[in-house]
């Protein structure tokens, strides 16, 4: 385990050193974007979507009692969604599919020789691969944990107001009552250590595959589950450090 | 000229090379032959510093490689070009983009100068209009031909080629081998061909080094494989059935 932790630092070591021109990086960056940003899109507005419109009935369903305000409920909606659902629920789909696929395509490319092919160029394949994915996944994620943040909160209007749970009005009141902006500053710091965790656990655990195809679907496994920890623990930690009182 | 000497390796408790030493020389294919699991692969790996070695040095034109700092290793590496046993061409570029690829980030060429050389390199090994295709579209000798010409699309001072008739026909083989050949000969650079092809022994080893349960036990060329006097290396010419019915008439 200790072992293995130091192997990721060095491996996080390696992606500055001999490095490439900016115009290399530039466009392999652009493509991991398109890759990692337009095609978790769909998936991440249908999720957020859909935890938006469930917050709305859960809390609905628990506020028994009537003299609480009915804005309460998007006022619960939006502190979840924007503290937690959006962030850190989404990172773990992040995981699963954008990890999970980092991590089976350099696995692929090891066993099939193509990173040893970039070495014997004279290119340092950990900067030329990895760096893309992780500079990518800094762009790109924090604009996904927007998208599911506005999302989510479309989605509690919609099941809010289309079931008569709340009224419009209550709605829009509740989301833009006792707002905090450091509650989105948070979000957003989250979203930049979970996507470097995501997208450098993912291209570690790939690019360090040894073996055959069997070999690849473990390794994209292990980075999915090995992701979704350190994001959790990271998770509490920032909640512990952040906004503890 | 390639120079190894005392190349060592193990993995965990199994020693797979064994103090090591010899000479590649320039301008025609040196050839590693043993049978499978004799440890030709490792020591190539070991040469182009993909596996380090547990001791020994590596020599190119002098220059040491093992024991350099990386600016050097890159450098040397830089003058390296290799064809690996399965090609090893990047799945997500169709053939000229994989045969430009080291010209798009190890130089500054323009690109109607990189095109031209991507197209003089795909001609050298025979290929002509399969610019577009992917590598999941062409034949295992096509991917075998793209990758050479990936290889020496920067001009290299040293190409290495891993089990390169693997999987191949006996017809494309032989196409593969006369290519190293002539491209040894014609750009006049150090080759280092992998194989247990005795076709390709017979064909092109003008310098051939045989290894045996990781220790080298004979170096000659074609000419003198057949009476070498060593056992391991009669039996391993002369599984071969042609070989063996040769060597009974």
């Amino acid at each position: 385990m200790i072992q293995e932790i130091g192997k990721y630092f060095i491996f996080l070591g390696q992606l500055l050193v001999n490095r490439e021109t900016f115009k290399t990086y530039y466009k392999l960056i652009l493509d991991e974007c398109i890759s990692i940003g337009i095609g978790s899109l769909f998936l991440v507005a249908l999720v957020s979507t859909f935890m938006g419109a469930v917050t709305t009935v859960q809390t609905a369903y628990n506020m028994v009692s009537d003299f609480i305000p009915k804005y309460v409920i998007s006022q619960v909606v939006r502190e979840m969604i924007v503290l937690e659902l959006a962030p850190t629920i989404i990172a773990v789909i992040y995981a699963g599919k954008v990890g999970s696929s980092m991590a089976s395509g350099l696995g692929t490319m090891r066993i099939t020789e193509q990173i040893d092919a970039l070495e014997v160029m004279g290119i340092n394949s950990i900067s030329y691969l990895v760096l893309p994915k992780i500079v990518a996944s800094l762009l790109m994620y924090p604009l996904l944990v927007i998208v599911a943040g506005v999302c989510g909160m479309i989605g509690g209007y919609l099941a809010g107001t289309l079931t008569g749970i709340i009224t419009p009005n209550d709605y829009i009141y509740g989301l833009r009552s006792s707002y905090n902006p450091f509650t989105v500053q948070f979000a957003l710091l989250k979203s930049f250590v979970f996507a470097f965790l995501v997208s450098s656990i993912s291209s570690y655990k790939g690019y360090n595959t040894q073996g055959g195809a069997l070999e690849v679907g473990i390794s994209s496994t292990q980075a999915v589950t090995t992701s979704v920890i350190a994001v959790l623990i990271a998770d509490y930690l920032l909640a512990q450090l952040l906004l503890a009182k | 000229m390639i120079e190894i000497k005392n190349i060592s390796k193990s993995f965990a408790d199994k020693t797979i090379l064994k103090n090591i030493s010899g000479v590649f020389e320039k301008g025609k294919p040196n050839l590693l032959i043993g049978a499978s699991g004799t440890g030709k692969s490792v020591l190539m790996k070991c040469i182009v510093g993909l596996t380090h070695p547990d001791e020994g040095q590596v020599f190119y034109d002098g220059r040491d490689f093992i024991g350099s700092d990386r600016n050097t290793i890159i450098e040397i590496r830089r003058e390296m070009g290799m064809l690996f046993q399965g090609g090893a061409l990047f799945d997500s570029k169709n053939v000229e983009q994989n045969v430009m690829f080291p010209l798009n980030v190890l130089t500054t060429m323009p690109w109607p100068e990189k095109r031209e050389r991507v197209n003089f390199c795909l001609k050298r090994v025979g290929l002509e209009n399969v610019n577009s295709k992917m590598p999941s579209e062409i034949s295992g000798g096509m991917k075998k031909r793209v990758g050479i010409a990936r290889a020496i699309v920067n001009t290299p001072n040293y190409l290495f080629c891993d089990e390169p008739n693997s999987g191949l026909d006996p017809q494309t083989s032989i196409v593969i081998d006369e290519l190293i050949q002539d491209l040894s000969e014609d750009l006049d650079i150090t080759t280092i061909v992998v194989t247990h092809d005795m076709n390709s022994v017979m064909g092109i080893g003008e310098k051939i080094m045989f290894l045996y349960k990781g220790e080298k036990l004979w170096e000659g060329n074609k000419d003198d494989i057949t009476h070498s006097g060593v056992k391991e290396l009669d039996d391993f010419v002369f599984a071969n059935k042609v070989m063996n019915s040769l060597r009974n008439k």
